[in-house]
């Protein structure tokens, strides 16, 4: 009898990989992210990131610019949380030039970046939430949103690109109707949080979708520079707010929330603790705002720094995100360089979506919390 | 809205500012949120939108809420009117058959207006319940998620939405991709809806309200809603699309598995009622322990509850619905195996989906939760095609319910908990089911 032929092994059947090409347009890649995914089954053994779908030489056109101008271009790099990405072109112009914004224009600063902090965070839990499968939590986190945006409307006229940093300080004041009404949004807002934990974070489908899958070590996860809650997930305690305090931010007492395993319920979860974080910072802000003016003082309209260079960075919602500027005394940079961290966070993407399944893919991708605007410029 | 001066009056300061007099008007209006203007520009900003803070102090103070409470209340206490008035659908039934010999028509004639009469009732209820689960199943996520949902189509609450896709789907121009087997492509949701219409026979509506009495009705029933599968299969496997042929064959696999714990989850009703006809397991579940406890599979201790979970579960699976929709997982598969269809065809897909809703919070009601029969006996008046439907919109709801709170599942933990965990204990609940006859329990 033939015994060989009865064995059934791994060689002798014939399997194949097939290409998927994910985005894109993809209704999970968050804009225009294409990943070409090599898989076997169900099971990624290759994923190449491609990005650059969204390029609009934001660098460039900064360069041909006023300072006071690329804070506009700005707000167009990481739309959801467009606050800051004026701040950091802002402190960096502010260094080049050695000017101080007023205690004021600080804390309002501070104020309205860590609002835009819990309204970056808000769409992150929705999107995340629809990507595993969770459509109510979208809607939810979006009604909260909408008073933020309604907060910054009331301040500024914008809701979405604000426009509100400026060189030496910041457009518009707020008055004590503001106050009122940010207070009375985070009375709403602080139970609500809670809400979403029972609703969405604690949810055992919902764990075991994220919670072991797409692991970073700390090791892994500072090879690749990752920023952000996507650096604080593997528990590594950095956050420029904390190391390199710019706007008064030593003067706040708030904690770093960090994750244990790296897992994509970790970063999860990190960016929930800190909108509650977010909360502390701004009802400290709220209680003492300093009087004064908003704007420092003997700025000219068009400010012409000195020749040199400057890097600032802030701590974005998404991550570290830092500006170099050189100046040739013009009024126009003369080279702007952007450190995204979206960008960067993306890139570790080929080394742990390999193994994965195309469903993890999507909570994997989702989990970084990336914004196109920004990946691509 | 004059309460607040702007700091910059628009016309550049060439009117003169009112003077800021205590107006009597303003303080009456006291308890409408104050307009806040941005302090620029003067634009009235959030006094004419209204934050959920404001909302949420106590609903129940606004007319609306008030309202919607009556609405709903009038509503159901309409049907149960009209449904005590009308009486049983059977004995109308009955009345026409008996009144169209007398009319003069010959046997076979009769025999085939019957026939397609029940067939018309039959489709007609699978076509009408498309047009009610969408309305409702938008309405249901609206409230989850604070919104109110079509409003408009139709006048009240948008009830004539559902009518107006169907139309805008009927004239939709059909597209069949390139790259795509034309036949296939077009057979499928001809297969897919075919069963679904088929098993809709032996289902009960009320007391002997069925298309058909088979007496192995729950295996008809499987048996045909086991074959729309292959029309999923074929969806995904002719549209030419590898996200469509991997929601073809995730459908294939959940399918497939899912049958047998939902199947095994029923054996205990069917050792309780000691038949397959759907109309004796109704019969079996009338009567009251005690008066007034309702003798429903559901009610019997562990083995009807489990039973019950077990079968909703599988039924949810079944359906391809949250949190097992992986087939069509949107944010995965983009729509999954009917990501290639469009007008009339891909619409065939969602009255199947739907149907078989239907048809599964039928069974549940017909199978755990007494059919026909009423939850008190002093609630006798109201006729058991209205009991029937009650209990199973309530268990419709359930699935609603379950789409818009839960994420998904992912494919290997889906075939886990089917193999590991609901097969092995819905053959233990059958143990526990002999146990329960064994011992003269029923």
């Amino acid at each position: 009898m033939n015994k060989e032929a009865l064995i059934v092994s791994e060689a002798s059947m014939h399997t194949d990989t097939m290409f998927l090409n994910m985005g894109p347009q993809h209704p999970s890649t968050h804009g225009v992210l294409r990943l070409g995914l090599t898989v076997s089954g169900e099971v990624i053994a290759k994923a190449v990131p491609d990005v650059g779908y969204l390029h609009r030489g934001i660098e460039k056109l900064m360069e041909t610019r006023t300072y006071n101008q690329g804070v506009v271009l700005a707000d167009r790099l990481d739309y959801c949380s467009a606050m800051p990405n004026g701040l950091a072109i802002c402190l960096a112009a502010e260094k080049l030039m050695a000017v101080t914004a007023p205690p004021r224009a600080q804390a309002l600063r501070v104020l309205m970046c860590e609002l835009n902090r819990i309204a970056s965070h808000l769409i992150f839990m929705g999107t995340y939430g629809i990507d595993i499968g969770a459509l109510t939590p979208f809607l939810y986190a979006f009604r909260e949103r909408e008073m933020i945006l309604d907060l910054f409307e009331m301040c500024c006229g914008g809701r979405l690109t604000y426009n509100y940093m400026r060189l030496g300080g910041v457009s518009n004041d707020i008055d004590d109707n503001w106050i009122a009404k940010c207070r009375e949004f985070l009375e709403f807002f602080k139970p609500r949080v809670d809400e979403y934990d029972t609703l969405l974070s604690f949810n055992p489908i919902f764990r075991s979708r994220t919670q072991d899958v797409g692991l970073i070590s700390a090791q892994t996860a500072k090879a690749w520079g990752l920023s952000g809650p996507n650096l604080r997930g593997s528990g590594v305690n950095y956050d420029v707010r904390k190391s390199d305090p710019y706007c008064g931010y030593d003067r706040f007492d708030f904690n770093v929330p960090l994750g244990q395993t790296g897992s994509c319920w970790d970063r999860y979860y990190c960016r929930v603790q800190e909108m509650r974080q977010s909360v502390r910072i701004i009802e400290a802000a709220l209680a003492d705002i300093p009087a004064g003016e908003i704007m420092a003082k003997g700025l000219a309209k068009i400010p012409k720094p000195p020749a040199g260079e400057a890097y600032a960075h802030v701590e974005a919602s998404r991550g570290d995100l830092g500006v170099f500027l050189a100046s040739d005394g013009n009024a126009a940079p003369y080279r702007l360089h952007l450190r995204a961290p979206c960008f960067i966070n993306l890139a570790v993407l080929q080394e742990i979506l390999v193994g994965n399944k195309v469903a993890d893919v999507v909570a994997i991708l989702g989990s970084f919390d990336i914004v196109l605007g920004e990946v691509d410029r | 809205m004059n309460e607040q001066q702007p700091h910059l009056p628009l016309d550049g300061g060439a009117s003169k500012p009112k003077p800021e007099t205590a107006k009597p008007a303003a303080a009456a209006k006291a308890s409408l949120p104050k307009p806040v203007l941005n302090h620029r520009s003067g634009k009235l900003l959030i006094g004419t939108r209204y934050w959920p803070t404001e909302v949420w102090k106590s609903p129940w103070s606004l007319p609306r809420y008030r309202a919607g409470a009556l609405w709903l209340a009038g509503i159901i206490l309409g049907i149960i009117g009209i449904g005590a008035a009308v009486g049983e659908l059977a004995a109308w039934g009955d009345k026409l058959l008996v009144l169209m010999p007398k009319l003069g028509l010959p046997a076979l004639a009769v025999a085939w207006i019957w026939v397609l009469i029940k067939l018309g009732c039959v489709i007609g209820v699978i076509v009408a319940n498309g047009l009610w689960a969408v309305w409702w199943e938008r309405k249901i996520s609206a409230h989850i998620q604070s919104r109110f949902g079509p409003m408009y189509a139709g006048g009240f609450h948008g009830w004539a939405q559902t009518i107006f896709d169907t139309i805008k789907l009927l004239l939709k121009e059909d597209i069949t991709p390139a790259s795509a087997d034309r036949v296939i492509h077009t057979l499928a949701p001809v297969i897919t809806i075919a069963p679904c219409v088929m098993a809709f026979a032996p289902v009960l509506f009320g007391k002997e309200l069925a298309a058909a009495k088979i007496d192995v009705g729950v295996l008809y029933i499987f048996a045909f809603a086991g074959i729309s599968v292959i029309g999923i299969v074929m969806a995904g496997w002719a549209s030419g699309n590898k996200y469509s042929l991997l929601g073809g064959l995730r459908a294939a696999a959940q399918m497939v598995s899912y049958e047998l714990p939902r199947g095994f989850s029923v054996v205990p009703v069917i050792m309780f009622a000691g038949s397959l006809d759907l109309a004796v397991i109704d019969a079996a579940q009338a009567g009251y322990w005690f008066g007034f406890i309702p003798r429903w599979f559901v009610f019997y201790p562990v083995v009807g509850q489990i039973a019950f979970l077990f079968f909703l579960i599988a039924s949810v699976a079944e359906t391809n619905r949250t949190p097992f929709d992986i087939p069509e997982a949107e944010s995965e598969l983009v729509a999954g195996f009917h990501t290639e269809f469009s007008g009339m065809k891909w619409s065939m897909f969602f009255l199947t989906e739907y149907g078989y809703v239907l048809l599964s919070s039928f069974l549940l009601a017909t199978f755990f939760l007494g059919g026909g029969a009423p939850l008190l006996p002093a609630l006798k008046f109201i006729p058991s095609w209205i009991w029937m439907t009650g209990k199973a919109m309530s268990m419709m709801f359930v699935f609603l319910w379950f789409r818009w709170t839960f994420p998904r599942l992912r494919v290997d933990q889906l075939m886990d908990f089917n193999w590991k965990f609901l097969l092995p204990w819905s053959f233990a609940n059958i143990a526990l089911a002999g146990v329960v006859v064994w011992w003269g329990l029923k």
